[in-house]
C-alpha cells in the first residue's frame, strides 16, 4: 500500500530533473541514427552522475557542452540526396493533389489566393518603391566615394538647422587646406531666366558648377570636353533635350545663348539626366561666371555665413578616411566661427547614398524622402501580408482533416516527415506564386494610382520594371508562401499515419484552436487600429483645411507675377467687373513658406527673429485681417523711406511692448534691417505658417517692389471659366513667354497639407485591404465552423432549439474574439495618437469618442453580417436532410 | 600498413575492453581507464577511438538490453575481435622483443 503510494507520488510529483531539451534535440538532429542511442545513453548516464555530485545546474551545463563536443565528423548525419531526389520525382504527384484540393474547395482557395494576391500587390509596390530609391545615382561611377557637405547652423534662441547647402568658402577651404580628398566640386543653385536664341525664348533653370564637376560626377557629355567645358566664364552646358528645344537639329556647340543682356557660349551637350539622379538640371553654367559678382541677397557670396544656396561634393580616395576629413572640417569651422557673431556653423559629411533616403534637410537640392517613411510603408505592407498568411495558416490547419488521409497513405507508402513537410511547403509556395500572377496585375494598376497620388511621388520614382525587380517579386512570393505554409506543413508532417487511417476524427483538429483564435484577434486588432487611425487622421486633416486662420481665403485668386510689373496687370484686372478687390504681397501666408528677419525693440542687445510679410495697403482689408487697434498702411512710402510696421499680438508679448497693451503700443519704435519703424497697428494673431506650427511674432511691412510677388485678386462671379479666360487674356498682354499662374487660395491651402492627404490615402487604402483580408479570413473560419457543426445544429434543432438561439450560440465565440480585439485596439489607437502623433501638432482637434468608435462599429457590423449570414444559413437548414445524408 | 599499427591510447582502450569482458561499454571503459592510468579520460575521446577501432575491424559492438538507467537508452557493448587479439599480441611481442635486448635496466640510473 505504502509502496504504491510512493510510486504514484514520484510519478505525479515534480518532474525528475532532465537535461535541457534543446541540447537533446540538437543531438538528435545532427547525430547519425546508428550512433545516436548509445551517445544519448552515455550522456544521460553522465548527467545522472553529475546530478548527484555537482548539482542540477552544473549537470545541465556539462550535458550541453558534451552535446556540442560530440559534433564531430564521424557523428554527423550525412545529407541524404535521396530525399531531394524523392521530392523531385514526387513533384508531379504533389502538383496533382494540390491542384485537386484547390479545385475541390473553391471558396477556401479563392480566399487564400485573393487574400495573398492583394496583400502581395502592396508588397510589390513597396519593393519597387524601395528598389527605385536605392538605385538613385547608380550611374555615378564613384557613388560610394562621393560625399556631400552638410551645414549645421545654430543661432541663439533658435532651433538648430541642418542644411544640405553650405558656403562656397567651406568648399574652397576644404579643397585648399584639408588633405586626403581627391576632388571637390562646387555647385550653386538659383540660376534661372529666359534663354533667348534668335526668336525662341525658353525659361531655363540651371546650376552654376565649377570645373571639377565632371571629376566628381559621371554625367556623360555627348559633345564638348569635360576637362574644359566649365572653365571659362559664361560657358553653358545644355542637356540634349534643352539643346533640341533651343536649336532644333542644328549643332549647338559654340553657339550663343542670351539671358537678359548677357551672352553665354554653349561649350557642350550633356546626355539627358536620368530620372533616378538626385541632381537634376536642364543646363550648367560655369562657376567662373560668378567671379565678377560680389554679393547677393545672402550677403557676400564668399562669406562663411552664406550657406543657403551652395552645394559642395567631394570624392574620397579609395580606402579614404572619412574621420580625418571630419576632424579637418571641425578644425576649419572652429577657426571660422571665431569671426562670426550670433551663429555657430559646423560641417559634416553625408554619403551620396543618403542624399535621397535620409533625414529631412533644409534647402534640399533634389528629391528626398525621410527614411522613417520607408519603414512605415514597409511596416504597413508587412502587416497586410502577414494577415493574409494568417488566413492561409488558419484555414489550412482548420481543414486539415480533409487531407489527413492523403498524408496517412503517403506515410504508409513510405514518405518521411521531411517529405510531407516539403510537400505542403511546396504547395503553399505554388499557391503563393499563383497569387503573384494576380498580384502583379494589381500592382500594375496600383502603380499608376500611386504615382498620380502626388506630384512628389511621380517626381521621386518611376517604378519601372527590371529583371532584378521581377526576381525580387518572385523572392517575395516564395518567402510569403513559406511563411504561410510553415505551420500547416509542420502540422501535417506530424500526423500519425496509423491513427488517421483508423479514424480520421481522432485527429485533434481542435487542438490548435487557441492559436487560431489568437491569429484572428491579431488580424482584427490591426484592422481596427488602421481604420480608427484613418478616421482620426481624416478628421484632423479636415480640421486643418477648415481651420480659422485669422483671415479669409474665400474666392481669392493668387497670381504669381513671374517677374512682371504688378501694376500693369492690376490695371488690366481692375477693368474686369467681376474683380472685387486687388492686393499685392511678396508671398502667400499659411502655405508653409516663410520669410524671417530679426527685430529689436528698446534693448539693443535683445534681438529676436520675427516672421515678415510685405503687403500693400489693400492686403489686410481684402483678407479681412482683424486689426485690434491702429490703422492700415495708407500711402506707398517713397523708396527707402519706410517708416511703418503692423505687428501681431505675439510681437507685443515677445518684446513686452507697452506691457502688452495694444492701445499703448501704437507709435512705439522698433528696429529691423537697419530701419526705424513705428508700430501703426496691431493685428489679431493669425496663422502665418501652417496650422501645425505655433503662432509666432509676425510683422507686416509695406511692399514697395514693383516687379515680382503676387497679386491677390478677390473675385465675385458665378461664371468662373469666363473670368479665368479674361484673366488669361489680361496676362497675355503683359507677358507672352510665361503661362498665367493663378491659383485659388483654398486650393493652395489644401495643397500645403497634401502630404497629409497622401498619407491618408495610402493608409486608408491599406486599411481597406487589411479589413478585406481579415473579413475573408473570418468568413472562411465561420463557414468551416458551421460546416463541421452542421450535424450538431441539426440534432439541437430536432430537440427543439430555436433558430435565434442557434445563431446566437454559433456566433458567440466569434463575437467574443471581435470584442477582445476592439478592447485592445481602441485604447492603443487613442494613446498612440494622443501621446505620439498629435503632440507634434500645436493646433489640432481633440479626439472624439465618435472618431474612435465609428470605425470599430463599421468593422463589427461587417463581421456580424458575415457571421450572421452563415450561422443563419446553418440554423435554417433542414435537420432531416442533414441527418439522413450521413 | 597503417591499419595494423596500434596507437598507444587505442591499445589501452582495447586492453580495457578485454579486461572488462562482458561489461565493456563506453562509460565503463572510460571509468576503468581512469582508474588504471590515473589520467582524466574524456568520453568524447573514447568514443572517437571506439569508432575508429570498429572501422578497423579490431573490435565489434552489439546493442544490449534497454534498462531503466540511462533514460531507457540501450548500451553498446564492445568485444575485441580476432584481428584485434592478433594486433594486441603482436604489439605485446614487439615490446617484449625490445625489452629483451635492453642489457641492464634499473629505475635508479639514467638511460
Amino acid at each position: 500500500m505504502k509502496k504504491s503510494h510512493n510510486a504514484r507520488n514520484t510519478g505525479s510529483g515534480p518532474p525528475t530533473p532532465a537535461p535541457p531539451r534543446w541540447a537533446q534535440r540538437l543531438l538528435v538532429w545532427y547525430c547519425r541514427p546508428e550512433l545516436l542511442e548509445d551517445l544519448q545513453g552515455d550522456l544521460n548516464e553522465y548527467f545522472d552522475r553529475n546530478l548527484k555530485t555537482k548539482g542540477l545546474r552544473r549537470a545541465r551545463l556539462i550535458y550541453c557542452l558534451d552535446a556540442l563536443k560530440f559534433f564531430r565528423i564521424y557523428t554527423i548525419r550525412k545529407p541524404e540526396p535521396i530525399n531531394l531526389f524523392i521530392h523531385w520525382i514526387m513533384l508531379g504527384s504533389y502538383l496533382k493533389t494540390s491542384r485537386r484540393s484547390l479545385i475541390r474547395n473553391k471558396l477556401f482557395s479563392a480566399i487564400n489566393i485573393i487574400g495573398l494576391s492583394i496583400s502581395m500587390s502592396v508588397g510589390l509596390l513597396v519593393i519597387a518603391f524601395i528598389n527605385d530609391l536605392v538605385s538613385y545615382d547608380n550611374g555615378q561611377v564613384k557613388k560610394d566615394r562621393i560625399y556631400r557637405l552638410l551645414t549645421n547652423s545654430q543661432r541663439p534662441n533658435d532651433r538648430p538647422m541642418t542644411l544640405a547647402s553650405t558656403s562656397i568658402k567651406a568648399g574652397l577651404k576644404l579643397r585648399e587646406t584639408i588633405a586626403g580628398v581627391d576632388e571637390v566640386a562646387l555647385l550653386r543653385n538659383g540660376f534661372s531666366g529666359d534663354a533667348h536664341v534668335g526668336e525662341t525664348a525658353l525659361p531655363l533653370g540651371a546650376f552654376w558648377a565649377d570645373n571639377s564637376f565632371f571629376k566628381v560626377f559621371s554625367f556623360p557629355l555627348l559633345q564638348g570636353d569635360p576637362a574644359t567645358a566649365l572653365k571659362e566664364p559664361y560657358s553653358l552646358l545644355l542637356t540634349e533635350k534643352t539643346a533640341k528645344k533651343l536649336f532644333g537639329e542644328a549643332d549647338p556647340l559654340g553657339k550663343v545663348v542670351r539671358f537678359d543682356t548677357l551672352n553665354y557660349k554653349v561649350t557642350g551637350v550633356l546626355k539627358d539626366i536620368p530620372k533616378l539622379s538626385h541632381l537634376r538640371f536642364e543646363a550648367l553654367v560655369s562657376f567662373a561666371t560668378l567671379d565678377g559678382k560680389k554679393s547677393d541677397s545672402d550677403g557676400d557670396l564668399l562669406s562663411w555665413e552664406s550657406i543657403y544656396s551652395n552645394y559642395v561634393y567631394l570624392v574620397l580616395p579609395e580606402n579614404g578616411n572619412r574621420e580625418t576629413i571630419q576632424a579637418g572640417l571641425d578644425k576649419l569651422s572652429a577657426r571660422e566661427n571665431l569671426a562670426v557673431r550670433n551663429q555657430k556653423i559646423t560641417l559634416t559629411l553625408q554619403p551620396l547614398s543618403e542624399a535621397v533616403v535620409g533625414r529631412n534637410l533644409e534647402n534640399p537640392i533634389g528629391p528626398s524622402i525621410h527614411f522613417m517613411a520607408l519603414w512605415v510603408l514597409g511596416g504597413l505592407a508587412f502587416v497586410v501580408i502577414i494577415s493574409a498568411c494568417f488566413n492561409y495558416t488558419n484555414l489550412s490547419i482548420a481543414r486539415s482533416f480533409r487531407r489527413s488521409r492523403e498524408v496517412g497513405i503517403r506515410k504508409v507508402i513510405g514518405a518521411l516527415r521531411a517529405h510531407v513537410f516539403g510537400q505542403f511547403l511546396a504547395e503553399s509556395v505554388i499557391i503563393s506564386l499563383l497569387a503573384l500572377v494576380f498580384s502583379f496585375l494589381l500592382f500594375w494598376m496600383l502603380r499608376a494610382e500611386f504615382l498620380s497620388l502626388h506630384p512628389f511621388l511621380d517626381n521621386l520614382v518611376s517604378l519601372e520594371l527590371s529583371p532584378r525587380l521581377i526576381l525580387y517579386f518572385i523572392a517575395l512570393a516564395t518567402v510569403v508562401g513559406a511563411m504561410a505554409g510553415f505551420l500547416p506543413a509542420l502540422f501535417f508532417s506530424r500526423i500519425n499515419a496509423i491513427q488517421v487511417l483508423k479514424d480520421v476524427t481522432s485527429l485533434k483538429i481542435f487542438r490548435h484552436v487557441n492559436m487560431r483564435k489568437v491569429l484572428i484577434v491579431i488580424q482584427y486588432t490591426f484592422s481596427l487600429i488602421f481604420i480608427t487611425g484613418t478616421i482620426i487622421g481624416f478628421r484632423q486633416y479636415r480640421g486643418f483645411l477648415s481651420f480659422d486662420l485669422g483671415f479669409t481665403t474665400e474666392n481669392i485668386l493668387n497670381i504669381r507675377m513671374q517677374g512682371n510689373k504688378s501694376d500693369l496687370l492690376k490695371k488690366e484686372l481692375a477693368e474686369m467687373p467681376t474683380v472685387v478687390g486687388i492686393a499685392k504681397s511678396h508671398m502667400i501666408s499659411s502655405l508653409g513658406s516663410i520669410h524671417g528677419t530679426s527685430m529689436k525693440y528698446k534693448n539693443p542687445m535683445d534681438s529676436s527673429g520675427v516672421w515678415l510679410s510685405f503687403v500693400d495697403d489693400q492686403h489686410l482689408p481684402l483678407h479681412n485681417y482683424k486689426l485690434i487697434v491702429g490703422r492700415n498702411f495708407n500711402t506707398r512710402p517713397v523708396n527707402g523711406n519706410e517708416t511703418e510696421v503692423i505687428v501681431n499680438e505675439q510681437v507685443l508679448k515677445r518684446f513686452n511692448i507697452a506691457n502688452r497693451n495694444p492701445e499703448k503700443a501704437l507709435g512705439e519704435m522698433v528696429e529691423m534691417n537697419g530701419l526705424k519703424l513705428a508700430i501703426i497697428g496691431v493685428v489679431k494673431d493669425f496663422h502665418y505658417g501652417t496650422v501645425e506650427k505655433k503662432i509666432e511674432p509676425t510683422v507686416f511691412r509695406h511692399y514697395t517692389e514693383e516687379t515680382g510677388g503676387y497679386l491677390n485678386v478677390k473675385v465675385k462671379t458665378t461664371d468662373w471659366p469666363a473670368t479665368l479666360a479674361r484673366m488669361e487674356t489680361a496676362w497675355r498682354k503683359i507677358d507672352k513667354t510665361h503661362p498665367l499662374d493663378a491659383r485659388f487660395y483654398d486650393d493652395q491651402i489644401e495643397e500645403a497639407y497634401s502630404q497629409f492627404s497622401v498619407m491618408l490615402k495610402v493608409i486608408g487604402f491599406i486599411t481597406l485591404l487589411a479589413i478585406c483580408i481579415a473579413s475573408m479570413g473570418l468568413f472562411g473560419m465561420v463557414v468551416f465552423t458551421t460546416e463541421t457543426r452542421l450535424k450538431e445544429i441539426s440534432i439541437r434543432k430536432v430537440l427543439g432549439a430555436s433558430e435565434n438561439g442557434l445563431v446566437l450560440s454559433l456566433s458567440k465565440g466569434f463575437l467574443g474574439l471581435l470584442a477582445l480585439s476592439a478592447l485592445v485596439a481602441i485604447p492603443a489607437t487613442y494613446f498612440f495618437f494622443d501621446k505620439v502623433v498629435l503632440v507634434n501638432f500645436v493646433y489640432h482637434q481633440p479626439i472624439g469618442l465618435g472618431d474612435l468608435c465609428t470605425g470599430v462599429l463599421v468593422v463589427m457590423l461587417m463581421a456580424m453580417l458575415l457571421i450572421g449570414s452563415q450561422t443563419w444559413k446553418a440554423a435554417r437548414s433542414n435537420p432531416a436532410r442533414v441527418l439522413k445524408s450521413d | 600498413m597503417k591499419g595494423t599499427n596500434l596507437g598507444e591510447f587505442e591499445e589501452l582502450v582495447m586492453l580495457t575492453i578485454a579486461a572488462l569482458v562482458s561489461d565493456a561499454y563506453s562509460v565503463a571503459i572510460c571509468d576503468e581507464l581512469e582508474k588504471h592510468t590515473g589520467r582524466v579520460t574524456k568520453l568524447g575521446v573514447v568514443h572517437a577511438v571506439l569508432n575508429r577501432l570498429e572501422d578497423k575491424g579490431l573490435v565489434i559492438s552489439t546493442l544490449g538490453e534497454a534498462t531503466n538507467a540511462r533514460g531507457g537508452k540501450r548500451k553498446r557493448y564492445y568485444e575485441v575481435t580476432h584481428a584485434g587479439k592478433v594486433a594486441l599480441t603482436k604489439s605485446k611481442e614487439m615490446r617484449e622483443g625490445l625489452w629483451r635486448i635492453i642489457p641492464g635496466f634499473n629505475l635508479g640510473g639514467s638511460i
